[in-house]
């Protein structure tokens, strides 16, 4: 098996690279910080992985991103699987009063990772087989006061997925967009009491991640619950939900 | 919160996830006012691993293996791996842990911070004696590569501190060959404690791994009755991958009553038993025979809300026998006995720190539900034996012991404060030094 996984050093994206290696999984990791794609990939080989190549390349950079898919490829010799995990959250304030801001939020997690994940899809197509597996978020499932301009973005790369997956229907290749609720991550540092049922580990979104490789989707929820938390959010009246804070 | 759950604390704590945050990190913490202490998998029962209204920097999320060489058999991870990954890693190439705690979902960092010994101390001593070189990040902004060459005693003060010398960042430990995954396991019944001092020192000759669970609410000619296991890595059968799968976990505090002296004595009759009937020779995976109560998830909230203590103690060889049988009878006739009690006799290897708990002699770990006060004179009235036995406690259990005990126990305990940075501390370390 060889994967690709773009954003390696997410922690989400660390604990999928976990699952695979002890698969004897062949990985190419990239990132754009050395000494951390160095760590975590010597960990991966001695965790199991068959083999580990890394590429250093900053993902918010879209130019010739196909040429450089074509060379990720070629580095591992072929593409069984592709994970695009990279992201930030950002600061929804700032990008309230800022257009540049709001402009570079909407670039790294939109329209770069889209330019990524139609590269990939190219190539899953002309080979006829294989996964493309993004992380997106249940934040985008409706604009909420709190992070809707990240969520506008993972909207956007959830309907972008959702019509790869419709292209490949009834043909060889697959496209899941992973929607995580709330996970303990480097990501959410910082917000107050990382506790209770609505927050997941890296660990928990990573088992469903590396499912959905497999089998399911388009559209999966991590962990599964917030398929139907979201439905009912979707759901509410918008007098109910302006007096939500949420 | 503390493993035991009867001491529970606030903390800022950072949750750094990679190598080059560190130094920030630990500068920052130790400006704090009140300092700053690593911490890890959290399995420490008492109050060496909380740091209140101080800073806390979780390690557990620099849990990567950094290099593996099976010709020096070394191999160097970051700190807060856990025990778990590194035998992932280790087992399916032919090796093991040179030494290993009876969990193990602890660090490797706070592995060596407790210098932790196993069932098989009367052959390899502690884990730091297995440690071959680790890197310290001090508040003063110096990262030091420590060995056992070092001269200057802060490596033997790091091996068992507690955490208190500065940042463990990494470790490099050697690991043992095995030819198999599977372990030859013996079990045998005794029927009183007498019986278990010659057992132990039979077995310790030919077998790796020696351990003894005793009933301890036994009393008169039964007391100390228990049943003697003894074990070794098997020379043949595969070096499988473990099965990942985690047992049962328990979600929920059982409630205070559910851990009674009947419900005890009930296991406990049962339990050994049992043990009489299965008694013999089998061969079992690792994980069974190291990991018992790895398979319960959350074991430590059946002792409900109020929590548990850990009490272990060593004592010398010349005074082992009667103050066990001591000990034995002030638990026995409180009648707060526990499940989880284990006698193990350690070898004469000496450990490595200035603040390790194990010596030659004979140990003893119990855990007691909370009650409260009567709970609290039990363990006086065996601080009482212990101390009059030139014994001591182990400070990874500990949440209460006397700072009078601890220094009598601890004789190096003012040459290991020298090196203690003036960033770091601990509940435990005030409570004991102050």
């Amino acid at each position: 098996m060889k994967v690709i996984i773009l954003g390696a050093t997410s922690a989400i994206a660390e604990a999928t690279a976990r699952l695979y290696a002890g698969e004897g999984a062949e990985l190419l990791l990239v990132a754009r910080q050395p000494e951390r794609l160095a760590a975590i990939a010597a960990d991966l080989r001695l965790r199991g992985a068959a083999r580990v190549e890394t590429a250093l390349r900053d993902l918010a950079d879209d130019g010739d991103v196909a040429e450089a898919f074509v060379g990720f490829i070629a580095a591992l010799g072929g593409i069984d699987h592709v994970l695009l995990a990279y992201g930030v959250l950002g600061d929804q304030k700032a990008a309230e009063r800022d257009p540049a801001t709001a402009r570079a939020s909407l670039r790294i997690n939109f329209t770069t990772a889209a330019a990524w994940a139609l590269v990939a899809a190219e190539a899953l197509e002309r080979q006829g087989h294989g996964s493309l597996v993004v992380l997106g978020s249940a934040a985008g499932d409706r604009g909420r006061r709190v992070n809707f301009v990240y969520g506008a973005a993972k909207a956007g790369l959830a309907t972008l997925v959702e019509g790869v997956a419709h292209r490949f229907a009834n043909s060889g290749p697959r496209a899941v967009i992973v929607k995580p609720g709330p996970v303990i991550t480097p990501m959410t540092e910082g917000f107050a009491n990382r506790k209770g049922l609505m927050w997941a580990s890296p660990e928990t979104v990573a088992a469903v991640v590396r499912r959905a490789a497999d089998r399911g989707g388009p559209v999966v929820y991590a962990p599964w619950f917030w398929r139907w938390i979201m439905l009912a959010i979707r759901l509410l009246p918008t007098p109910i939900f302006n007096r939500l804070n949420i | 919160m503390s493993w035991g759950r009867v001491l529970r604390a606030r903390h800022a704590v950072a949750r750094p996830h990679w190598r080059d945050e560190l130094p920030a990190l630990v500068g920052e913490g130790a400006e704090a006012g009140g300092k700053l202490l690593a911490i890890g998998l959290r399995r420490s029962y008492g109050d060496s691993g909380l740091n209140p209204d101080g800073a806390v920097i979780d390690m557990s999320g620099l849990d990567r293996a950094v290099a593996f060489d099976p010709e020096t058999r070394i191999l160097r991870a970051e700190a807060g791996i856990s025990l778990d990954a590194l035998l992932a890693i280790l087992v399916p190439r032919g090796f093991f842990l040179p030494v290993t705690p009876g969990t193990r979902f602890v660090t490797l960092g706070g592995a060596v911070a407790n210098d932790v010994h196993g069932k098989n101390h009367h052959r390899a001593g502690t884990i730091g004696r297995w440690v071959r070189r680790l890197g310290l990040l001090r508040s003063d902004g110096t990262a030091v590569e420590l060995g056992a060459d070092d001269n200057t005693g802060l490596f033997a003060a790091t091996i068992g501190g507690l955490g208190l010398t500065g940042l463990i960042a990494w470790v490099e430990i050697e690991a043992m060959p095995i030819a198999s995954a599977m372990m030859e396991v013996e079990t045998i019944p005794f029927a009183s404690l007498d019986a278990f001092f010659p057992l132990a020192e039979e077995s310790d000759g030919g077998f790796d791994y020696t351990v003894a669970w005793i009933d301890c609410l036994a009393a008169g000619g039964a007391l100390g009755r228990g049943l003697f296991s003894r074990a070794r890595h098997a020379a043949t059968g595969p070096l499988a991958p473990r099965k990942q799968r985690r047992g049962s976990s328990l979600p929920f505090d059982l409630p205070g009553i559910a851990l009674n002296q009947l419900t005890v004595s009930a296991f406990n009759e049962l339990y050994y038993r049992n043990g009489r009937r299965k008694a013999g020779r089998t061969a079992m995976p690792y994980e069974p025979f190291f990991y018992p109560l790895d398979r319960i998830a959350g074991w430590n909230r059946m002792y409900g809300r109020r929590g548990l203590y850990q009490y272990q103690s060593v004592v010398p060889p010349d005074a082992a026998h009667d103050a066990t049988t001591a000990m034995l009878r002030a638990i026995s006739a409180s009648g707060q006995g526990s499940f989880l009690a284990v006698l193990k006799t350690f070898g004469e290897t000496p450990s490595p720190g200035m603040l390790s708990f194990p010596r030659s002699g004979t140990t003893l770990a119990l855990d007691f539900a909370n009650r409260g006060a009567s709970t609290l004179a039990l363990m006086e009235r065996l601080d009482a034996i212990v101390r009059e036995a030139g014994g001591r406690l182990y400070p990874a259990k500990d949440g209460r012991v006397p700072a009078a005990m601890f220094r009598a126990g601890y004789p190096n305990w003012q040459a290991f404060a020298r090196h203690v940075d003036p960033g770091f501390s601990s509940s435990f370390w005030r409570r004991v030094s102050q």
